[in-house]
């Protein structure tokens, strides 16, 4: 009976010691350089796939052009931070897809007036795989449409071998991997398939009834789907498969030249085409022969009139700076594509209509 | 509760009244605010259900039971349905009972017995414990990263061999219902194990020593007098531990292959509750978030019927031993 008294006292000894090692570790990390003046805390929710780059402007902005801009954004998803910004709960929100359906209306009705989207960055989504051996792999628009309604479930399906010659493209099955979560990179993607594909039977969301495949939580699930299972096809967004070194496939467009993902060709996508007055442009397929076909762009929406002048006139600064040549900058760093000047100064047009209450 | 007294009040004796009254108010105050902190968690849980069944309305009115038996998960035209996440639960927390429960219930009776000395089972029971204490966020990663790997020659060796079983009769993949039925057996066994051991620990040593005199054998023991009397905390860490396997959400998630897809065989893709709810949440357009708290609706109900039956089974055979 001492004895079990003992041990059990033991216990709490050693649980404690680590309760309060992990308090301590956790606890405050102390005070950084604190901005002088009067701070102006932004607060902004939504997409995913932007989140990297909204994350370092607005880090890089606060460094060197003025730490009294604090930006907070939450990369809760489009769909969440569509809700957030038509609930007022934030100071603009973020998403991949253009604002539509009941949420506008919802919008309207509470606002009385459209909401301001305008794009801060576009993207590519790649065909990355797995096959040992087969670099460049060519995927005609047949063939990817077949592997993701099914059609198509081996490696050494005719078609896919008559596309690339010379290359030895083993008796296995094709696994195609998707994200399970609602995603912009879905979003982009089946846009694509949902116009070139004439049997895709899902539509088009940031969530759709895949037919066929196997899903992955996030850029990173679908990674390691890819990476841990020979004979794995998927798409995840370009910057992620570039960091990870995952083999990209050269996509079909719609002139018939196979084009390899860059971000340079995924920017052929939204040249010459012509931009609606909402910026609501989506791409499915672009005419540009040198364009890579998978791409869409991500949109910041502020309101149409603050009641804080200063807040608005905070978050201005911020969006211009990182359409601006150093937010470009950032972005090329961070494989996006940068918005052409010509749809740059559409947008300071449209940020000049925002209203504040005096 | 005063006293009425016809003489006058000594001071030794008003000092005693004060000190009662003050006792008093302080009991009673302590029971209330004990009370409310109980009430609170009830009313809690009431509070949960009806705004999960407020927002879920929507979804309930439009495809009422239907929603069980239907296949379909499409977020573009918002037909929902759940059959191959419940299938998926069910299957996935039955694979992992199935796994966890003989590995959690051999390892309570090895510490709870002297097999070893004590500065030896000491450790193992605390490492145990932390197991519990890990992240899922991080045992989903393990799983991708480490075990996904490691269990591969494993799965290709069962669908070579024992292939002719429906069970097995696809070619495997990663992530399966088995592999998440595995990690989630991880993930509860320190759940049976610790409350096992406890139970078995806490028996009254008569027991023991009255089986020892009529002249069972160790095995004998455990087997017909330890377990039996220890039944009711046994059961009541199994259900605890699946109803911690049918709510576990980012392993599940993370694992699980969410593929909306109902296969007999465990090394396909499937789907849970739960996962269905973590991943799709983010987003999800407004009918879609009213059908995931359908989805949640159900994934409760569920857990509900498993306790009301650990409840009864816990009752039929407590009356057996009686």
């Amino acid at each position: 009976m001492i004895f079990k008294l003992r041990k059990s006292r033991l216990i709490t000894i050693i649980s404690a010691i680590i309760t309060a090692s992990i308090v301590v570790a956790c606890g405050p990390q102390g005070g950084g350089g604190s901005p002088t003046g009067q701070v102006i805390s932004i607060s902004g929710a939504g997409a995913t796939f932007p989140a990297p780059l909204y994350q370092n402007w607005f880090k890089t902005y606060a460094q060197q052009v003025d730490p009294n801009v604090q930006i907070s954004y939450q990369s809760v998803g489009s769909g969440a931070g569509l809700e957030q910004y038509i609930n007022g709960t934030v100071d603009f929100g973020a998403s991949d897809a253009p604002i539509s359906g009941d949420r506008l209306k919802s919008f309207q009705e509470r606002y009385n007036a459209n909401p301001i989207q305008v794009p801060m960055a576009g993207g590519a989504v790649v065909f990355a795989y797995n096959l040992p051996g087969v670099d460049e792999l060519k995927l005609p628009r047949e063939v990817y449409c077949g592997i993701v309604t099914g059609k198509i479930t081996r490696w050494n399906d005719p078609k896919l071998v008559a596309a690339n010659p010379g290359k030895s493209l083993p008796d296995k099955p094709i696994t195609f991997a998707h994200r399970s979560d609602g995603s912009g990179t879905t979003f982009i993607f089946v846009n694509h398939i949902n116009t070139v594909c004439p049997d895709w039977p899902a539509g088009v969301g940031t969530s759709v009834n895949w037919p066929v495949g196997v899903g992955g939580q996030g850029n990173e699930g679908v990674a390691a789907q890819i990476q841990q299972n020979e004979g794995t096809i998927g798409y995840v967004e370009y910057a992620y498969a570039k960091l990870n070194n995952l083999p990209r496939a050269l996509v079909e467009n719609k002139s018939g030249n196979f084009i390899y993902p860059s971000p340079e060709a995924a920017s052929k996508t939204f040249a010459g085409t012509t931009i609606p007055e909402d910026f609501a442009l989506l791409v499915p397929d672009p005419e540009n022969p040198e364009a890579f076909p998978i791409a869409g762009l991500t949109w910041i929406l502020v309101y149409p009139e603050y009641e804080d002048a200063k807040k608005w006139e905070a978050l201005k600064g911020v969006l211009l700076w990182a359409l601006g040549d150093d937010g470009k900058k950032i972005a090329e760093q961070l494989d996006y594509v940068p918005m052409p000047p010509d749809i740059v100064d559409r947008v300071k047009v449209t940020l000049d209509k925002v209203k504040v209450k005096s | 509760m005063a006293a009425t007294s016809t003489p006058p009040e000594s001071p030794e004796v008003a000092m005693i009244r004060v000190r009662r009254n003050l006792r008093y108010y302080l009991d009673q105050g302590f029971y209330y605010l004990t009370m409310a902190f109980a009430l609170a968690i009830a009313i809690t849980l009431v509070w949960i259900v009806i705004q999960i069944g407020l927002t879920a309305i929507p979804a309930i009115t439009q495809f009422g039971l239907g929603f069980l038996t239907s296949t379909t998960w499409d977020p573009v035209q918002n037909i929902y349905g759940i059959l191959p996440q419940i299938y998926g639960t069910l299957v996935s927390a039955i694979i992992a009972l199935v796994v966890a429960v003989p590995l959690g219930l051999g390892i309570a009776i090895f510490l709870s017995e002297d097999f070893l000395p004590t500065y030896v089972t000491t450790p193992i029971a605390f490492a145990i414990e932390l197991l519990a204490a890990i992240p899922s966020v991080v045992i989903g990663l393990w799983g991708i990263f480490i075990l996904i790997p490691f269990l591969r020659p494993f799965y290709t060796f069962v669908h070579r061999y024992l292939g002719w079983i429906p069970l097995f009769g696809t070619e495997p993949r990663g992530n399966s219902l088995l592999t998440l039925g595995l990690v989630l057996a991880f993930m509860i066994l320190p759940l049976i194990t610790s409350i096992s051991r406890q139970t078995l620990v806490s028996l009254p040593p008569y027991l023991r020593q009255g089986a020892m005199a009529l002249g069972a054998t160790r095995w004998e023991t455990i087997l017909r007098v330890l377990i039996p009397a220890g039944f009711s905390g046994i059961v009541g860490s199994i259900m605890l531990a699946l109803g911690r396997a049918m709510g576990e959400t980012m392993a599940a998630a993370m694992l699980v292959g969410n593929s909306n897809r109902i296969n007999i065989s465990l090394l396909e893709p499937g789907s849970t509750i739960a996962s269905l709810i973590a991943s799709q949440f983010g987003e999800a357009g407004r009918d879609q978030v009213a059908a995931l708290l359908y989805a949640g609706l159900v994934l409760m109900i569920l857990s509900l019927i498993v306790n009301i039956l650990a409840e009864i089974i816990i009752k039929k055979f407590q009356n057996v031993e009686r």
